[in-house]
Formats: structure tokens, sequence, C-alpha cells
């Protein structure tokens, strides 16, 4: 059974490249990816989620505002019916520079359940991905 | 001569129009009251007698009798789907396009509650949605069950859900002895609109079974059929009419404003694009033949709502030295629904309304661009659809085509610079269906869309 995955940049952000880039990547390691593109709400990705019935929803954030967009997004996810559903999110999470141990500890107690700095290729977040989900390679 | 007479069964009146085939023009017209609570023929002779007086039957040969209807309170639908913004509102869409009118549309796993209610409301066809295709199922489903347990058995069903949900829906429909048909999903990926389909089989079950349910089965013997919603056969005229045909040119993106006694339909057969660099779409797309109604803007009927919805102080903008109190007078006219205007003053009364009903609805219609401030500059966001460079703005409807100031009222469609987020035609040119034949030719273009494309071009006039 093929996995569906809803990806797309949160908050004011149009970072476009990186969202093709990931789309790509995951569609060939054979996922269903529905990509809502740059610019997405809270809501969109949720919305996205409960209609493609999705496995895990994965976040960019590039402009540095993630942190603000991102929060209450696990506690509306359990509001919408979606409980236990996968949240990834990685990119330029914060402004400036920071402890990333400490970010990842920030965003992780923001519900989701994989943070990742920039910079990271996509194949780490395919693997996780997988295991995750429980899908034999 | 060989002719088509083409009947329009209004809620108020049956109107007849008479087309030389041959010679490609506009014979007669006559209207009389609808007569659907008795027996739907005595309306249709009583126009017909008018019509003779204005034509010589013994030279008219009758080859094709076509008829649109919305009487009996026209086609009326509820839409259910799963989430608001996505299913549901494509479910809408396809409903509304069909020429039906809205009830209500519902999300989410239905209620016992929300299915009493959907009871009361009487609707002709129920459009079952939810799910893109491979996503969720388990709503629709429910949905379905409950449908299938609770509702009364002769309403028909339209399924336009989740492909994999169909195999068990239809089990639960056949059990239940419910008459059904489905289709495809009206979303089969998320944002990806898909509302012909359902729209086609809407059409399909209006034919097969709601003109029966309405006492109008009794005029299929007379004439070859009645065909689709009357507002189905505007879209589909406003259709030929921008994208042509086969062998005729059409004139390309248009917009048509219908304001009516009840409703104000806007149309509008565009793509929608952003039409400036730099902006970011949002939401659902738009159909390129997209249909609005608001039910709430309406020169009779819906009078006194009008004025609730626009305020008195928009419609006076429009009428600052009438004699009338506005709102005595939208009271009036809301219990006087068959009034005609004898003098002056109550022509530009009729016509501010036409012009507040016009604004609204064209707001509602088109798309809005919102302007956003972030770290990376500006940005502009589009919801909707972009007609800022529609070539023409067509008005029909009794208050528009006996105005002897079509374009004033019309005028308040176009963009306004004080509400700039509003995406309406900046520069249009504004035409008007002064024959009223609309919803004729698109009854016509079912049989001859190019006769019908040329007549529309022939008899709808630059003002």
């Amino acid at each position: 059974m093929q996995k569906t995955v809803v990806l797309g940049v949160i908050g004011a952000d149009c970072h476009a490249v990186g969202n093709k880039i990931l789309e790509r990547a995951l569609s060939e390691a054979g996922f269903n990816v529905v990509n809502i593109g740059v610019m997405c709400s809270q809501e969109e990705f949720i919305n996205a989620a409960i209609e493609t019935n999705a496995d895990a929803i994965l976040v960019s954030s590039l402009y540095g505002h993630g942190e603000i967009d991102c929060r209450g997004l696990r506690e509306k996810c359990d509001e919408a019916g979606l409980k236990n559903i996968l949240l990834y999110i990685g990119g330029n999470l914060v402004v400036g520079k920071q402890d990333w141990s400490d970010v990842e500890k920030r965003f992780k107690g923001m519900g989701f359940n994989r943070v990742y700095p920039p910079g990271t290729s996509p194949e780490i977040g395919i693997r996780d991905l997988k295991r995750d989900l429980g899908i034999e390679d | 001569m060989d002719a088509a007479l083409l009947i329009d069964f209004g809620s108020t009146y049956t109107k007849l129009t008479a087309v030389d085939l041959e010679n490609e023009e506009i014979l007669a017209t006559a209207k009389d009251l609808t007569t659907v609570q008795t027996d739907i023929m005595i309306g249709f002779k009583n126009a017909f007698e008018k019509l003779k007086e204005k034509i010589n039957l013994n030279k008219v040969n009758f080859v094709e009798k076509l008829a649109c209807s919305s009487a009996a309170g026209g086609l009326k639908m509820v839409a259910i789907g799963l989430v608001p913004e996505l299913t549901a509102e494509a479910a809408k869409r396809a409903a509304l396009g069909a020429g039906a009118r809205i009830l209500g549309v519902y999300s989410f796993e239905l209620t016992k509650f929300e299915i009493e209610e959907i009871i009361d409301k009487k609707p002709d066809i129920i459009l079952l949605a939810g799910g893109t295709d491979g996503g969720n199922k388990d709503c629709i489903i429910h949905n379905a069950k409950l449908i299938a347990k609770y509702i009364i058995k002769n309403v028909p069903i339209v399924v336009a859900g989740n492909k994999n949900a169909q195999d068990e829906i239809s089990d639960i429909f056949n059990k239940y002895n419910i008459y059904y048909k489905i289709t495809e999903n009206v979303m089969p990926k998320l944002n990806q609109i898909n509302v012909e389909p359902a729209r086609k089989v809407i059409r399909e079950i209006f034919m097969e079974k709601i003109v029966e349910a309405k006492g109008m089965k009794r005029a299929e013997k007379f004439i070859n059929g009645i065909l689709m919603p009357t507002p189905a056969a505007v879209l589909k005229a406003a259709k030929i009419l921008a994208d042509g045909t086969d062998k005729e040119e059409g004139i390309g993106e248009l917009i048509v404003v219908d304001i009516g006694g009840a409703t104000t339909d806007v149309h509008s057969i565009a793509s929608g694009e952003p039409s400036k660099a730099g902006v970011t779409l949002k939401g659902l797309p738009e159909p390129y033949a997209k249909r609005t109604v608001e039910g709430d803007l309406g020169m009779r009927v819906s009078a006194v709502s009008l004025l609730e919805t626009a305020g008195i102080k928009r419609i006076s903008k429009f009428i600052p030295n009438s004699k009338y109190d506005i709102e005595e007078r939208c009271k009036f006219l809301q219990s006087n629904i068959s009034f005609v205007p004898k003098n002056e003053e109550d022509l530009e009364f009729d016509e501010s309304l036409g012009m507040v009903a016009t604004e609204i609805a064209m707001e509602r219609h088109v798309g809005t661009i919102e302007c956003l401030y972030t770290p990376l500059g500006t940005i502009y966001s589009q919801v909707g659809k972009d007609l800022l460079n529609v070539k023409y703005l067509i008005g029909t409807g009794g208050v528009i085509v006996h105005s002897k100031n079509p374009k004033k009222i019309l005028s308040t469609g176009k963009f306004d610079p004080a509400a700039p987020n509003y995406l309406k035609p900046v520069n249009p040119e504004i035409l008007v269906d002064k024959e009223y034949i609309l919803s004729a030719m698109g009854l016509l273009a079912e049989k001859y869309p190019d006769k019908a494309l040329r007549i529309i071009k022939k008899y709808i006039v630059k003002v």
C-alpha cells in the first residue's frame, strides 16, 4: 500500500525550489506526494491531510519564522482527528545562529516527530520516514 | 418555414421564443404566468395564444420544441463533502454549474440532526462527495450509510467522491433500494477540481426524474423535452458565445450578470489566471465556466434581503433624490412580486436596486487580491478568479432588459479604484441581451450550436 504524505512550505514563506526537490525525491522513493506548495497555512496542511488520508505531514520553513508559524499545529491536528499523524519539519527554522540541539528540542516540544537542520539531504528524511511508517526497503 | 419554439418555464413567467431557423432570426417572443400548481400546460397555452397573434402559424413549421425550467422552485440540491474548503466546496460548485439552487452544504461526518435538516429542506437531488481518490473514505461511507438509512427513498443521490469508496457505497445503496448514480470524483486529486462529470449526471437525473416529480411530465407530450434547468441554459449560451463552435468564432472571455426577482446570477467564462506578475494563487482552482447565485439579491422576492445585505446608504448612493422611503419601497416590492414599473420614479428605483445587486454579486463572484507584508517583502496573494482583463460584461434579466439605461446598471460591475482588491473587469465592453434570449439560445445550442451562436451575436447589442 502506497503511503501518502502532505508536503508544503508554511507561513508567508515562498521558497519554492527546495519544495520541488523534495517532491521529486519523495515521489521517486515511492511515496504518493500531495504537494500543497508555498505560503501554506496550518489549516491548509490539515485539510489536505484529512481529504487525502495522509500518513505524514512534512513542513518546510526557510525564512526564519518557522517557530511562530508552527505553534499549535500538533494541537490542531489532534483537534481535526489526525491523531498521531507524523509531523516532520526542516529548513532554516530560526533566526540567527542558535544551538541546533536547542532548536530541535523546542520543535520536538511542539509535537514534531523529526526536526532537520539546514542542508539535510532528502535521503535522510526519506530513510527516517520509511522507518517511522514501517516500510521495508 | 422551419422554426424552433423555445420555452422557459420560469418561476413566475412561462416565456416563449420563436426562432426562424433558416434566416436565423427571432420571429417573436411571448410570456404568461407559469401554472405549475395546476397544469403547466395552461400557462404555456396562454403564452402560445399571445405568440400566435404575432406570427402566422400557417407559414411556420415548428421542427423543434425545446424547454428549460426553473418552475416549482427550480432544481433544489444539497451538497455534501468532507472538508468545507475542499470537497464540500467542489461539490457545491458542481451543483451550481448544473443550474441548481443550493439549499445547504454539509461537511465531515453527518449527524442524525443534520440528516433531519436535509430531509426538511426537501432537496430534489443530493450530491455526495468526500475524499480525494485513494484518500479518506470513512467519511463518505459513513454519510452514505446515514443517508440510506434515513433519507426518503425517492431522493436521487449523485455519488462523486473517493473512487475507492464506490463499491462499498453501491452495496449500501443497493441494499436500501436507493436511486443513485456514481460518477467521477469532484476532486480526484487535492486542489484539482473536476465538476463536469457530476454536472452531466445531475442533468441526466433532472431529465429522467425531476421533470416528472415536479408535475411537468404532461408538457413533454407536446414538446420534445425539458432539457435542463434554466440557469444551465444561460451558462451554456454564455459558454458558446465565449468559446465559439467548430465552425464559428466566439467573442472571447466574458461575464454575464442575470438579475432576477429572487436571485442575481453571475456567470464568468474565463480562465481567471493572475494578470500581473508575482502573484501567488491561493485556494481551490475555479471552474473555467463559473456560476454563482446570490439568493439574497433580487428585485422582488429578495428586495428586503437585498436591503438588509446592502444597507440603506449603499442603495441611496445610487438614488439620492428619490421620493420613496427605501425601506418601505423594498417591502412593497417584495409583497408585489409581479409589479411592473409604471413611471420614471419606479424605474429609477428598480435601477438603483439593480445597480446594488450587480455591485455586490460581482464582488462575491470575482477573485480578491491581498497584500501581505512578509520578511521577504510585499507579496500578493490571489484567491478566486482575476477578471480584470475580461473583454465583455453582458447584462440580462428584466430590470436590465427593460431599462433605458442598462449601461448605468452594469457599470457597477466594473473595477472600482476605491475597492481595488476586487478583481472586477477594468474596461469591459457592456452588452445587453435586449430580446431576453440567452436561455432560449442555450437550449437551441444543444442541437444547432452554429445557428444559436450567430443569433446571439446578432441580438446581443452594444449599449
